[in-house]
């Protein structure tokens, strides 16, 4: 088993001590629909959140719910702590999960929701109420400890998921797009507070969203999921800077392009060449900000003609406090100016510009 | 005249929706004759009957007559046996239901129109049917006798056991319509918390169709409480022991109509009674 280098490894990291042992996540769920197939290997280990981080329709949720033992898996295999899973009910498995809208029982209120599961698990009906009375103290939520669910904000009910679904001291949280149903305001807060408590958690998370900033700011690593299968997966430093599909390279705002590298130049497969620092050859990625781009109207007098592209406007956007033009021609890209250089350009859909991006701005990286 | 083709005009008014107020060539106003008289006349050949009763009712007489102990005794049975009846149904009608909206097995559809037979039934035929599979030479009711000595027939269970018959189904379509609308996935996050499937449904559905349950038990047990035909069929008509109030109106209307009429005033204030319970349930605008 790999799960030896595996412990040895991370034996260090996390400070608990678990009876089964340090073994983490380490799953591959296949599930077939018609039309659909997912097919994603995980593993994660103690005290690491993982984010699946995609787009609609990519099988994020069907991973959670496979993870849940709420859809059956086709093929592939689930073990928690060295044990195997994948036959297990999901009333058997110790897995918490956080659902997108909650899923508060709404005839009970905030204590007994959280002591459902402990009540489940064996615990008596006083001690049960006490567990639940301590989490949603540590949540914060002590007086809301009477409410119904439908009496409860937004965010309070996000935690008293939070709360319930940890009460059962599960070894794999599973929380389902946990910011979506939150307005922008208290979404701020509630993402530093799960951040808070994801941390403290000593056994493996796995959160989905479709939120990149959400995936980076909770998650230590991303697993990046389109149509079933896992595209990328590293660091939310290492994907940001280094996309290698184009919903991620939009996720994380960067024009992306794929080519072939002989030195500095990198030819890329349906277009122009890109001069970069690195040096590389063969199959590479390309990578810039839009920021690093810079609009002319007028061919620049005197400038390289290295990465220096014709192109029109295609659209304009406010983008913050800047304009996002997306610019199609010889290299489609996106690049961002101020509202005054925009007005100067006399930027608007149609307008020819040349547009030049210096090599040390980009980024190149083996595909 | 107006065209005959403005159903639209006609609900209009009625139902109160602006979508439907454009309709039709009257608009809010015209009220066309072919709709307006055939559903006044329905109106009044819904009403006549009841009116008549409470007009040809022997008020004087009327305490005198209900407070005789053959009334109590008839008046008595009914409520018993009716709740009797809803209790049955309740304790084997939710498991059906919730097996009807939350398995898959072969011939489901089949099964649900079984379930829905008895409501289309002519109650006499239920009553037959019962006689035939738990009367005392019955396909069941032979063992039933032979192995425990229970007899159904022309008893006091016979009637509970006829009123069940017919009332159940009104029972099972409701709960399961509620179980339909309920969001399964309550039972899916109940059992992530180590739920079994059990103790979701008896901890977390249970409790969320409770309304359902409550609605169906009163549309049964008002079913049960008129219920005539399987019951005479099945249990007879014996004073005290099976002769409900319907029976009981039945047969005094042979003797005494005077009766006849005191005791369906009974049975009316108690229908009264349970439509107002209902009001809030099913005769507030949706």
């Amino acid at each position: 088993m790999t799960n030896s280098a595996e412990s040895a490894r991370n034996l260090p990291a996390p400070p608990t001590a678990h009876p089964h042992g340090p073994g983490g996540l380490h799953a591959r769920l296949v599930v077939d629909r018609p039309g659909f197939r997912l097919d994603v290997t995980l593993a994660a280990a103690p005290g690491e959140v993982l984010a699946l981080l995609g787009p609609n329709g990519a099988g994020k949720t069907t991973a959670l719910r496979a993870l849940a033992g709420l859809t059956p898996l086709t093929d592939g295999h689930l073990r928690l702590d060295g044990a195997s899973l994948e036959h297990t009910p999901p009333e058997s498995r110790p897995v918490g999960v956080v659902f997108q809208d909650y899923l508060l029982f709404p005839h009970l209120s905030a204590l007994d929701n959280v002591a459902f599961g402990p009540r489940c698990r064996g615990a008596g009906k006083a001690e049960a109420r006490a567990l639940a009375a301590a989490w949603l103290e540590r949540m914060g939520l002590a007086p809301q400890a009477d409410t119904k669910p439908r009496r409860l904000s937004g965010g309070q009910a996000q935690r008293v998921a939070l709360a319930r679904a940890l009460a059962t001291r599960p070894r794999l949280l599973l929380l389902d797009e946990p910011l979506a149903a939150l307005d922008a305001r208290t979404r701020l807060e509630v993402r530093a507070r799960l951040r808070r408590h994801l941390a403290e958690f000593e056994a493996v998370s796995v959160l989905v969203t479709h939120d990149p900033l959400d995936a980076m700011v909770l998650a230590d690593r991303l697993v990046v999921v389109e149509r079933g299968r896992v595209v990328q997966e590293g660091t939310p430093a290492d994907i940001a800077r280094r996309p290698r599909t184009d919903y991620i390279a939009r996720l994380v705002g960067l024009n992306l392009y794929r080519g072939l590298a002989a030195g500095h130049t990198v030819r890329l497969d349906d277009g122009p060449a890109i001069t970069t620092t690195e040096e590389l050859s063969g199959p590479v990625f390309v990578a810039f900000p839009p920021s690093a781009v810079t609009l002319f109207r007028n061919r620049p007098a005197g400038a390289s003609a290295r990465n220096l592209w014709r192109c029109e406007v295609a659209g304009l956007q406010t983008h913050g406090d800047q304009i996002r033009a997306d610019l199609t021609g010889e290299l489609p890209l996106a690049a961002d100016l101020t509202t005054l250089a925009a007005a100067e350009l006399d930027l608007r859909p149609g307008a020819p510009v040349w547009a030049t991006v210096k090599a040390t701005q980009t980024h190149a990286y083996p595909a | 005249m107006t065209p005959p083709d403005a159903p639209g005009a006609a609900a209009g008014p009625r139902t109160d929706r602006p979508r439907r107020l454009r309709t039709g060539t009257g608009g809010r106003r015209g009220v066309p004759l072919p709709l307006l008289l055939p559903g006044v006349l329905a109106l009044a050949f819904l009403l006549l009957p009841l009116l008549a009763l409470l007009v040809r009712a022997p008020w004087r007489s009327l305490p005198g007559q209900l407070t005789g102990p053959e009334v109590w005794q008839a008046l008595q049975l009914s409520l018993v046996s009716a709740t009797a009846a809803t209790a049955v149904s309740v304790v084997l009608g939710v498991p059906l239901a919730w097996l009807l909206a939350r398995t898959r097995f072969p011939g489901r559809g089949f099964v649900r129109a079984l379930v829905t037979l008895p409501l289309v039934l002519p109650p006499v035929v239920g009553g037959v049917a019962l006689l035939l599979a738990l009367g005392r030479n019955g396909v069941i009711g032979r063992w039933l006798d032979s192995w425990f000595g229970i007899t159904l027939p022309f008893t006091t269970a016979g009637v509970v056991v006829a009123e069940a018959f017919v009332a159940m189904p009104f029972l099972v379509i409701s709960v399961e319509g509620t179980l339909r609308a309920a969001d399964p996935r309550y039972e899916e996050a109940a059992a992530t918390l180590g739920a079994s499937r059990f103790t979701a449904f008896r901890r977390v559905t249970l409790p969320l169709i409770a309304p359902g349950i409550a609605a169906g038990a009163v549309l049964a047990w008002a079913r049960a409480l008129g219920e005539f035909g399987a019951t005479i069929t099945f249990a007879g008509n014996f004073p005290g022991r099976t002769q409900t109030m319907p029976l009981a109106v039945y047969l005094a209307l042979q003797n005494d109509p005077e009766a006849a009429v005191s005791l369906s005033l009974v049975l009316l204030a108690v229908s009264i009674t349970v439509l107002a319970g209902l009001r809030d349930r099913w005769m507030t605008p949706s």
